[in-house]
């Protein structure tokens, strides 16, 4: 069977996997939209600020930061934590002794989640358009979107994948992959809209960071200007993260237990 | 095509100061069961993960089906089924599923379902693994290295955990497959298992092998001396000095194999002149057990 023909089969069966996976469904799906409806229904009749002076219905900035929160959940911390498992529990020690090659396994998770994201961000719009009235993108804004979306999921799960070596065990993963990424999910917009008068060390600090360019450019190429300015330097920036963590991965990527 | 399945000369593997492998030789030829026997530490598991291509070796040659492991080919996988001493598999998948799942990296794998029969967990099969006892896991484990239909399979330690029912029936599937011509490579702590299923057995402690051969006839075990055992009842005569007491209470004769036929019909000639029964007689000829716990014993000590 060819490299290609395996990675489709290897997919098949990690979403069968994910799906029976109780606690990885409900964390993938359930709490992006849960958070969604938390904040929309509390804070979703004002307007929001940001840095660029502009003015954002509250809810409609939401369903964009949710769709982005679920990207990054799905791909860079249910990734790391789940791979940890893996490693932990000796499957993919298992894996490495057949003669599905590593980049088939590996890649058919990272297109896993990828196919998740595009899901994910799909709900959470279709969310927003049925009870917040957020516009859809389309046209050249959809294809951004998809596009914004690839880059994003790709990146992201590098980046989770990249993580892992330095995880020692499966218990202390949750802690690790949150530690490293709920406080830049607070410094770049995803719960609440940095604004004009934040400090200037939290702008620069979520400047270098990959998750307020991906918050940036999902709300550039989802509702586009005159609300919000969408630039490619962004989706560049969230790539070249992508292409550090993929050679991080590459390089100390460990299939065996580290205990 | 040579006929050796596993090739090794001088294998050594360092890990720091550590030399867990100290220099090894071994050959295993197509179609033959070779056992390794060892304690914990010894080395077993360093060399039998250098043979599945897991570990780089320090020194030495080593070839399998004429592949060098560490080169860790696909071609050399595709033709290997490995039980690893500790592994797990996708807890939300069913037993079947897991099966197909790595049958599918093979080129020609088996029947997914005479796999999941052989090892006895048909009616598990549609079962997903979180639910599976560790007996059954196990033996989803040896499933799974079997799915692939390789010519040669390690085992490292496959019954641990098994009920004796249980491992008779590995022991038999083991037995099936080199009958079949398949090679196996297997480590083991049971020296039952060892004696049942292998054709050739080493023994390694400290990382070097201290004795290789025939199980039956594993460093002189054929030359030991048997063992004859027994009790006898209140207001008996005492038996003749070469009976050594035990600290049960009962007597042991030791005697060369040639030697013991004759030494029991003197032993029991004399207790029906003298008129009472012998207890528990046993007679036990040196267990490979006996032969394992003196080599590695007397490594221990000079070391």
């Amino acid at each position: 069977m060819s490299e290609l023909m395996l990675t489709a089969r290897q997919i098949r069966y990690t979403n069968k996997a994910f799906w029976r996976n109780p606690a990885a469904a409900f964390f993938t799906f359930v709490f992006p939209l849960m958070f969604l409806v938390i904040f929309a229904t509390l804070l979703g009749s004002g307007t929001v600020t940001l840095e660029n002076g502009r003015e954002f219905n509250q809810s409609t900035y939401y369903v964009a930061s949710m769709a982005v929160f679920s990207v990054i959940t799905a791909c860079y911390t249910n990734l790391a934590i789940g791979v940890t498992f893996q490693r932990d529990a000796g499957i993919l020690k298992r894996t490495r002794g057949t003669p599905l090659p590593g980049s088939a396994y590996l890649g058919a998770r990272v297109i896993h989640v990828m196919i998740m994201s595009i899901l994910l961000v799909v709900i959470c719009a279709a969310f927003g358009w049925l009870f917040y009235d957020a516009d859809l993108p389309t046209g050249m804004s959809l294809i951004r979107s998809i596009i914004v979306v690839l880059v994003g999921s790709a990146s992201f799960a590098a980046l989770g994948l990249a993580l892992t070596p330095a995880i020692p065990n499966a218990d202390a993963a949750p802690p690790i992959v949150n530690a490293t990424i709920l406080p830049l999910l607070f410094i770049s917009g995803i719960f609440f809209p940095v604004g004009p008068d934040a400090p200037q060390w939290i702008e620069t600090l979520s400047d270098v960071f990959p998750v307020r360019h991906l918050v940036d450019a999902f709300l550039g190429s989802f509702y586009g200007p005159p609300l919000f300015d969408f630039s490619w330097a962004d989706v560049g920036v969230v790539a070249a993260w992508g292409v550090v963590g993929l050679a991080l991965a590459i390089r100390f990527f460990s299939w065996e237990p580290r205990t | 095509m040579s006929d050796r399945a596993i090739e090794v000369t001088g294998l050594r593997k360092t890990y720091g100061d550590l030399e867990a492998v100290a220099g090894i030789d071994l050959a295993v030829d197509v179609g033959e069961v070779f056992a390794l026997l060892g304690p914990n530490g010894a080395g077993k598991t360093t060399t039998v993960e250098i043979l599945e291509g897991y570990r780089q070796r320090t020194a030495g040659e080593v070839s399998v089906l004429g592949f060098d492991p560490a080169g860790r080919e696909r071609a050399l996988r595709e033709r290997v089924g490995i039980v690893l001493q500790s592994t797990g598999v996708d807890p939300y998948l069913t037993v079947r599923e897991t099966v197909a799942l790595y049958a599918g990296y093979y080129p020609s794998p088996r029947d997914v379902d005479e796999v999941v029969e052989l090892v006895g967990l048909a009616e598990k099969g549609d079962t997903r693994v979180l639910k599976l006892s560790g007996g059954q896991q196990r033996r989803l484990d040896v499933a799974i290295a079997l799915a692939g239909d390789a010519e040669l399979l390690f085992l490292d330690e496959p019954t641990t955990g098994f009920d004796p029912g249980a491992r008779r029936n590995a022991w038999e599937i083991v037995s099936n497959l080199s009958s079949i011509g398949k090679t196996v490579f297997l480590t083991t702590h049971y020296m039952d298992e060892a004696q049942h299923l292998a054709n050739r057995v080493a023994v390694i402690a400290h990382g070097t092998i201290v004795a290789e051969g025939p199980p039956g006839s594993l460093a002189g075990r054929d030359r030991m001396r048997t063992s004859i055992r027994f009790r006898l009842p209140p207001g008996a005569p005492e038996p003749d000095r070469t009976a050594h007491r035990l600290p049960d209470g009962g007597y042991e004769l030791r005697a060369d194999q040639e030697e013991t036929t004759k030494l029991v019909h003197d032993l029991t000639a004399w207790a029906l002149e003298s008129g009472f029964v012998l207890d528990a007689l046993e007679v036990t000829p040196p267990s490979l057990e006996d032969v394992y716990l003196e080599l590695t014993a007397s490594e221990d000590v000079t070391a």
